[in-house]
């Protein structure tokens, strides 16, 4: 590990002001403003602002891993990767600082949501916030592997738009925004989807067991492994073209 | 070979080849360098240059032969920070200035120079704090020629450093690059500007279609491109005949035209004073310096497929006459 490039990445990330707005200051302000005036509403049997603060960390924090992930691409457009490939750094230190980069920066996010989260008057104990934290760190795994695997698919022109539609979409499909499912089949169809997990690791610590049910396990561990082959195979179709 | 050189190989390329589907961009290349070598790859757009170069770094992989870097394969060398590449794309990343970038790339090698004397070396202590996002042409040249320099590597690779930048920058960038290249280090770098190779290399590799066609010293390849040609209209005298003017290298009968070969400006001065004193019937003179492109082509037995010089190819005879 060489956390000189490391503290460089997260510095890159860092001054990378579009970035700060849409995995930082978006979601603070969506919870804010929303979770603010229904302070004392219940959503699925939590307080809302506890609800709508670990649906927007959820968002926050995969629009950081995300997109760590994919500036993967532009670096491949500027011909920096090929760059690197003549230095001494490995291929697997490259994508592993990619990932720390934006559990760094998911880290930055999911702080400030749980800030703002006791500025509304969210209560949790200790332990529980810790189990938070830990769901919400296991639950990113997957989308770390869809950064690299997007990364190698998309080109710059259309890592914005596609970056901007697939967080969207699997926040809006987990409920970030709020429970969009409440019962039947397409409530089947986004429990097999790993940000419903995300969103839902709230509930899970307040459960009886305070552990989320075996299905939150198998989503993220066959979604990590899906995503993570098929990273695999766009990154070596990629490594033997030679622009 | 060039007196710097010692004894050991750097890079010992064997029957190196690639194809791009039905394009041979290289074609069963040999080639020997010593330690020490300032090597000059010249060659037209399309010479295959680019794609050795890529093969040499582990870049891309031969469809046959092998590439030997100090002994061992192109990805233990480059593993050992015994290697150092200005690639011909390569912007540096977005989001850092020129120290941080530089910091960056020293971070990655076993045993880098000092950042501050890579800057100072290179002549980018000054805008050392500029975003790297926000340096002009020459600026950015000499701040990825930095970045290949940091690892301290006992081979550079250079493909194409100068280009995008102006006359002026082209000749700053050199004199750093040969201060360099002083103190050791192998140094291979691909240009299309024979002048480049004539001022700064010790050795040119002449590439074409995959191969490479002349390999020597300055002097020797410049005597082959950097020629002269004068061409006129003049019936009824034999090759043979116009061979026998001092100064003639080759002559060519093409219809009623003769073509005949000098080796500078200065012969063809004389050649075409004697054709004139010699022949009143000589019409339509005309003096041309020899481009790269002919060159190559006099120089490759295969002249039905043309070489496709780069669009800025520049009047290439004129500076091989200058000396």
């Amino acid at each position: 590990m060489n956390f000189t490039y490391l503290k460089f990445e997260v510095l890159r990330t860092l001054r990378n002001r579009r970035f700060l707005i849409f995995a930082l200051i978006f979601p603070l302000i969506l919870f804010f403003a929303i979770a603010g005036p229904n302070k004392n509403v219940i959503v699925e049997g939590i307080h809302f602002p506890l609800y709508y603060m670990t649906g927007m960390a959820a968002w926050g924090s995969m629009t950081a891993i995300l997109s760590s992930g994919a500036r993967i691409a532009s670096e491949r457009q500027i011909g920096w990767t090929r760059q690197l490939k003549i230095t001494p750094l490995s291929t697997r230190t490259y994508f592993i600082t990619k990932v720390l980069c934006g559990y760094m920066m998911a880290f930055f996010t999911l702080i400030a949501l749980g800030l703002a989260g006791l500025g509304l008057g969210v209560q949790l104990a200790g332990l529980q916030w810790c189990k938070l934290a830990a769901l919400l760190t296991i639950g990113l795994i997957p989308f770390a592997v869809i950064g690299i695997l997007l990364g190698h698919l998309m080109k710059v022109d259309s890592l914005g738009p596609a970056l901007g539609g697939v967080t969207s979409l699997f926040a809006l499909l987990g409920g970030s925004f709020g429970p969009i499912f409440q019962s039947g089949f397409m409530l089947k169809v986004v429990q097999d989807i790993p940000s419903y997990w995300l969103v839902k690791s709230s509930q899970s610590v307040l459960s009886p067991s305070g552990w989320p049910p075996s299905q939150f396990w198998i989503v993220i561990a066959i979604w990590t492994l899906v995503m993570g082959r098929l990273a695999a195979l766009v990154y070596r179709r990629d490594s033997k073209r030679v622009v | 070979m060039s007196l710097r050189a010692s004894d050991q190989a750097a890079i010992t390329l064997q029957h190196l080849s690639k194809s791009f589907g039905e394009v041979h961009a290289v074609n069963d290349v040999s080639l020997t360098i010593h330690a020490g070598e300032i090597v000059a790859l010249l060659g037209p757009n399309g010479a295959g240059k680019t794609t050795t170069i890529d093969m040499v770094l582990g870049l891309a992989r031969p469809d046959r032969g092998t590439v030997t870097l100090f002994g061992s394969t192109p990805a233990a060398a480059v593993l050992a920070g015994r290697v150092g590449g200005m690639l011909q794309t390569g912007t540096p990343p977005q989001y850092l200035n020129v120290k941080e970038l530089i910091t960056l790339v020293a971070s990655l090698y076993p045993h880098p120079l000092n950042v501050e004397d890579v800057l100072r070396i290179t002549g980018t202590a000054d805008i050392a704090t500029r975003a790297t996002t926000k340096l002009s042409g020459g600026q950015t040249q000499r701040v990825r020629f930095a970045v290949a320099l940091v690892a301290d590597p006992d081979l550079l690779i250079l493909d194409e450093p100068t280009a995008a930048i102006d006359v002026e920058g082209r000749r700053d960038f050199w004199n750093v690059m040969r201060s360099v290249a002083e103190s050791g280090k192998t140094v291979i770098f691909a240009t299309h500007y024979l002048e480049e190779a004539d001022t700064y290399a010790d050795r040119i590799v002449l590439m074409a279609r995959g191969r490479i066609v002349a390999d020597g010293p300055p002097t020797e390849i410049k005597a082959q491109v950097g020629g002269r040609v004068i061409r006129a209209t003049l019936a009824d005298v034999s090759a043979e005949e116009l061979m026998s003017i001092e100064g003639v290298v080759k002559a060519e009968r093409q219809g009623d035209g003769v073509k005949l070969s000098c080796r500078d400006s200065e012969t063809s001065d004389r050649v075409l004073r004697t054709l004139l004193a010699r022949y009143s019937g000589a019409r339509d003179l005309e003096v041309r310096s020899v481009g790269l492109e002919e060159a190559f082509l006099s120089l490759t037995s295969d002249t039905a497929m043309s070489v496709r010089p780069a669009d800025d190819e520049p009047d290439l005879g004129e500076s091989g006459t200058q000396s």
